[in-house]
């Protein structure tokens, strides 16, 4: 993993709002998030936020509370599938006044950009958010050209 | 104060905000599990992406505030390919009653769970009242 610079979240924030900023004025809030044929609607669980550089591709599942090992990941192609489930204990004898916190099993599908390299995965749980963080291929990074 | 401090001191994000003239990056509002039962009240509020040092809890005038700032381990150049989660500050607030014993709020922070646990003083714990056949 490579060591952060505090200031790269807040950047990468910036740059989602702002991308979601162009889709909502493009196609209106209808179509948004970003009009992924598998995206699902804003709320569902878990959140998902994806970042990349020219070396990899980075996929955020903002996933609280699950045991990592009822997870289940895996890629084929440039298609990335999540499975996993969150149980909450229901406390009988007491008295709920909001139950808003998602239970129960659930399943994601998001297409990664087709120059990853499937066999490169890693991933891990920290805080509550899983990150899979998949290299790009070599030859599809950009190469600088020295002139002579 | 170490939330606040980190939200704001980041001018880059604010100006850049400001220039398109959108609203500010609103805050995330936690999705929270709360119940009762004879001894208190326990909250359970999502927060994923915080740690202990980037929460705040904190009592004020009966208010109950709950505060985090979530951080993402990305390499400096990393650029958005999509986002569900657009603001990465979390925050969502509750009124207290009195009968709550704000003094002894007891939290536990757990892969971005939060667990409040708000007693009620003991004056006020129900007492099963005997019903004598008249």
């Amino acid at each position: 993993m490579v060591a952060i610079a505090s200031s790269a979240p807040d950047s990468l924030f910036e740059e989602l709002w702002r991308l979601q900023q162009q889709v909502d004025e493009l196609f209106g809030t209808w179509a948004s998030p970003s009009g992924g044929i598998r995206s699902l609607p804003r709320g569902s669980f878990p959140a998902v936020n994806i970042g990349h550089t020219p070396e990899r591709v980075d996929v955020f599942l903002f996933a609280p509370g699950i045991d990592p090992k009822t997870l289940d990941i895996s890629i084929q192609e440039n298609l990335l599938t999540v499975t996993g489930r969150r149980d909450i204990p229901a406390h009988e004898q007491a008295t709920y006044y909001r139950q808003e916190r998602f239970s129960g099993e659930f399943r994601r599908v998001i297409a990664l950009p087709e120059d990853i390299d499937p066999d490169r995965v890693q991933a891990r749980y920290q805080d509550g958010i899983v990150q899979i963080s998949v290299e790009r291929r070599e030859a599809a990074r950009p190469r600088q050209i020295e002139i002579h | 104060m170490a939330t606040h401090s980190e939200v704001t001191s980041r001018p880059s994000a604010a100006g850049a905000l400001e220039r398109r003239g959108g609203p500010a990056e609103a805050p995330v509002r936690p999705p929270v599990d709360i119940y009762e039962d004879d001894e208190g009240i326990t909250l359970c509020a999502d927060m994923p992406g915080v740690s202990k040092d980037r929460l705040e809890l904190r009592v004020e005038a009966n208010t109950l505030i709950l505060e985090g700032t979530a951080r993402l381990d990305l390499p400096e150049n990393a650029e958005a390919l999509y986002a569900d989660v657009r603001s990465n500050t979390y925050r969502r607030t509750f009124a207290l009653s009195g009968e709550l014993e704000t003094g002894k709020i007891d939290a536990n922070l757990k892969d971005g769970v939060l667990t409040v646990r708000i007693p009620k003083r003991s004056e006020v714990r129900p007492r099963r009242i005997e019903v004598r056949a008249g």
